[in-house]
């Protein structure tokens, strides 16, 4: 594979130390505001406590509120479909769009879409997807994939865009006005909006008593998208759901709060049914979720309601960046969902965390994450998925240690060797010597002080 | 009171001062300080890296030392926590249990379990504080910049008893440094660029030393500083807490 480990690619990222620098500032800037947002509410920790029973709940009776939401959602004259993985999404989605005859489609961000690469799916099928989320449009015009689920360009700078949309929507060269730039996209939008027959989004919030959705977006272009197209499909991971209407209020106080600091998303849409010309699909769709649910170290991972706090206060994200995570959902929550999608080819994500733990306590639905990235790390070494090099020396470093007069003599004799022949250590092959100076080494340790001095 | 004294194994290879600081300070304070001279490691690293099942040697041998102590007493957060969460070998669940609610890192041990108010330390310097992950959010010494609870902080109750020192927080007061046990090698630019902005934070405060309660994480930014050729010290809060100058 020719995908770089997160090591690696991170090891790129940083090589521009003014654009690290200024990547770190910005989501920590986002960070802040989460902090002074959550602050105002002296109830925020009792909020995250709700939220994380009901989400347990939920997952614990998940196969009961599906056919609930299934049934009340029938009834409601939404079609549901069920997909047990990517290729069936895609395939149902397809379907949709030939039986009805339809080539102008929009889509508001939804990252299980992403997830199941549709775009791609679809091109390959002669079918053009719009992305209209301003972030999602930036990075499809772009070719690259979003580097943060919630803010899928914070990896570009205006200038990025400008050139880009110069490229692409011909609009001045060198005018990096913010307001400017996101004008001529809300312009070429519009059009797209009007015309397009078709309106994907995604699902936060799927409620079983009622059988409806909640989408929530700052842009409005879900709304847009989904008025003036005669079908809407909204697509769902089984994990979406909650019981009922009422815990609503905990979710969407949590959600954006700890998303960007806003107290509430601009936009909350609420999905009961298909006006009478409209179609309306939900796509429910497990894609490991259900194998995830039978973890049990791992489980309530499924808790997530995808505000990326996590990435924001991640210190190794905001100084790596989304796409040395190689993944859909990047950052410390994609770090224990997508070994579970692929150990092998996600086997370096539990390690690139510090284990700080800073990702649990932003969590709103309260997920240890960075316990799971814990043992998700015994799972990876257990499975094989490590360098031989690094289990030898892990081997030989539990050795030394299980024994008491080996581990003094490996001591006395590696500080002789550092104090006498420090080239040996100081060299290139000392990978921590390359950015910082080795300890030193003293003559005695303290247990050769403790015998002369207790 | 008898202590068992428990030195983190590069603690006693590389920094014994900060052994030898917390050894003095907890006799001063009036406890039995015994060093059982048979301990190593506490297992940390491997099972840090996912070689739990490689922890086993190190879990028999730190319960051989430790289990006969009425409290077992670190100068570090990280360890301490490892032996909390981790160790599950080497005795009967009650040994077990008993060891791991005795162990105490050594700040939480004089501000929770000695109760002091009131050192005979002087520091006159300006010290700048890192605090440490694993001691902050996993022993909960410290208050938590992403929660909404009163603040406190054991480390700082117990400077502000040390005469003559100012203390000085960096603006994201508990930004982790980078160190991660094996991801400051496996992870080699990305542990450095976080130690790096560390440190720099501390410098716009004009700190003569940066003090932590771990010192895993003090090598890691002394070994940057060095390299920076920049004058600012690293200190552990045992060494502040035993200084009389």
């Amino acid at each position: 594979m020719s995908v770089k480990q997160h090591a690696e690619a991170a090891q790129e990222f940083i090589r521009d130390e003014a654009r690290t620098d200024w990547h770190d500032e910005t989501l920590w800037f986002v960070r802040h505001k989460r902090d002074k947002a959550v602050n105002t509410l002296p109830e925020w920790e009792i909020l995250r406590d709700w939220a994380s029973r009901i989400k347990n709940h939920t997952l614990s009776n998940l196969d009961y509120y599906l056919r609930n939401f299934e049934e009340k959602a029938a009834s409601n004259g939404i079609i549901v479909h069920w997909a047990s993985d990517t290729e069936d999404h895609n395939r149902i989605i397809h379907k949709i769009i030939a039986d009805n005859k339809i080539d102008k489609i929009v889509k508001s961000k939804s990252m299980l879409t992403e997830e199941c690469h549709l775009n791609e799916y679809l091109q390959n099928k002669g079918i053009q997807i719009l992305d209209t989320d301003l972030g999602e449009y930036i990075v499809q015009l772009r070719k690259e994939s979003p580097s943060h689920i919630v803010l899928p360009a914070i990896h570009l700078k205006r200038q990025d865009v400008s050139e880009t949309f110069h490229e692409h929507l011909n609009t001045e060269k060198g005018n990096y006005d913010p307001q400017y730039l996101a004008g001529s996209a809300r312009h070429h939008l519009r059009e797209r909006f009007i015309e397009s027959d078709l309106a994907i989004t995604g699902v936060n919030f799927a409620i079983a008593e009622s059988g409806s959705f909640v989408v929530c977006t700052n842009e409005g272009n879900a709304d847009m998208g989904v008025h003036s197209a005669g079908i809407h499909i909204a697509c769902m991971g089984i994990e979406k759901l909650i019981p009922k209407t009422e815990h609503l209020g905990v979710f969407l106080r949590l959600l954006a709060r700890s998303a960007t600091g806003q107290p509430i998303t601009t936009y909350s849409s609420h999905f009961n049914k298909p006006r009478p010309w409209q179609q309306m699909h939900v796509v429910i769709v497990d894609n490991g979720r259900s194998r995830q649910l039978g973890r049990a170290d791992f489980r309530n991972s499924l808790k997530c309601i995808r505000c990326a706090a996590c990435f924001n206060t991640c210190p190794v994200y905001r100084r790596s960046g989304g796409h040395s995570y190689h993944s859909t959902v990047a950052g410390p929550i994609g770090s224990i969902l997508n070994p579970n999608l692929d150990m092998e080819a996600n086997s370096d994500l539990p390690f690139a965390s510090t284990l700080c733990g800073s990702c649990s306590n932003v969590c709103p639905v309260k997920i240890d994450i960075h316990e799971q990235l814990w043992k998700w790390r015994q799972v990876i070494v257990a499975n094989g998925y490590v360098d031989k090099g690094k289990k030898a020396g892990m081997q030989g470093m539990a050795w030394v240690l299980s024994n008491p007069q080996v581990y003094r003599m490996a001591g006395k004799i590696g500080r002789w060797i550092m104090r006498t022949f420090p080239f040996m250590l100081n060299n290139r092959l000392n990978v921590w010597y390359k950015q910082r100076e080795m300890p030193r080494a003293p003559e005695k340790s303290f247990r050769d002080w403790f015998k002369e001095n207790k | 009171m008898k202590v068992g004294l428990f030195i983190p194994c590069y603690i006693d290879q590389f920094y014994p001062d900060v052994a030898i600081a917390t050894y003095q300070l907890l006799k001063k304070l009036g406890c039995e300080v015994s060093y059982p001279m048979n301990q190593t490691c506490c297992g940390q690293p491997m099972a840090n890296s996912g070689f739990s099942d490689l922890t086993k040697g190190c879990d028999v041998n730190f319960v051989k030392n430790f289990k006969d102590f009425d409290y077992i007493v670190a100068p570090s957060g990280s360890c301490v926590l490892h032996i909390k969460e981790h160790l599950k070998e080497g005795g009967d669940k009650a040994e077990l249990d008993k060891i791991r609610h005795s162990v105490y890192e050594l700040s939480e041990f004089l501000v929770d379990i000695l109760k002091i108010n009131r050192l005979e330390a002087s520091f006159p310097h300006k010290v700048g504080m890192h605090v440490s992950c694993h001691g902050q959010r996993g022993l909960n010494l410290s208050s938590m910049s992403e929660l909404v609870s009163p603040e406190f902080s054991k480390s700082e109750h117990l400077l502000n008893m040390v005469e003559g020192l100012e203390l000085l927080k960096p603006v994201r007061v508990d930004e982790c440094c980078g160190f991660g046990g094996t991801f400051c090698v496996f992870e080699e630019a990305v542990s450095v660029k976080m130690g790096k902005d560390r440190i720099k934070e501390h410098l716009v405060n004009d700190v003569e030393f940066i003090c932590g309660g771990d010192t895993s994480c003090l090598m890691h930014l002394e070994g940057i500083l060095k390299r920076q050729g920049i004058g600012v010290k690293t200190i552990h809060l045992a060494e502040i807490l035993n200084s009389t100058i």
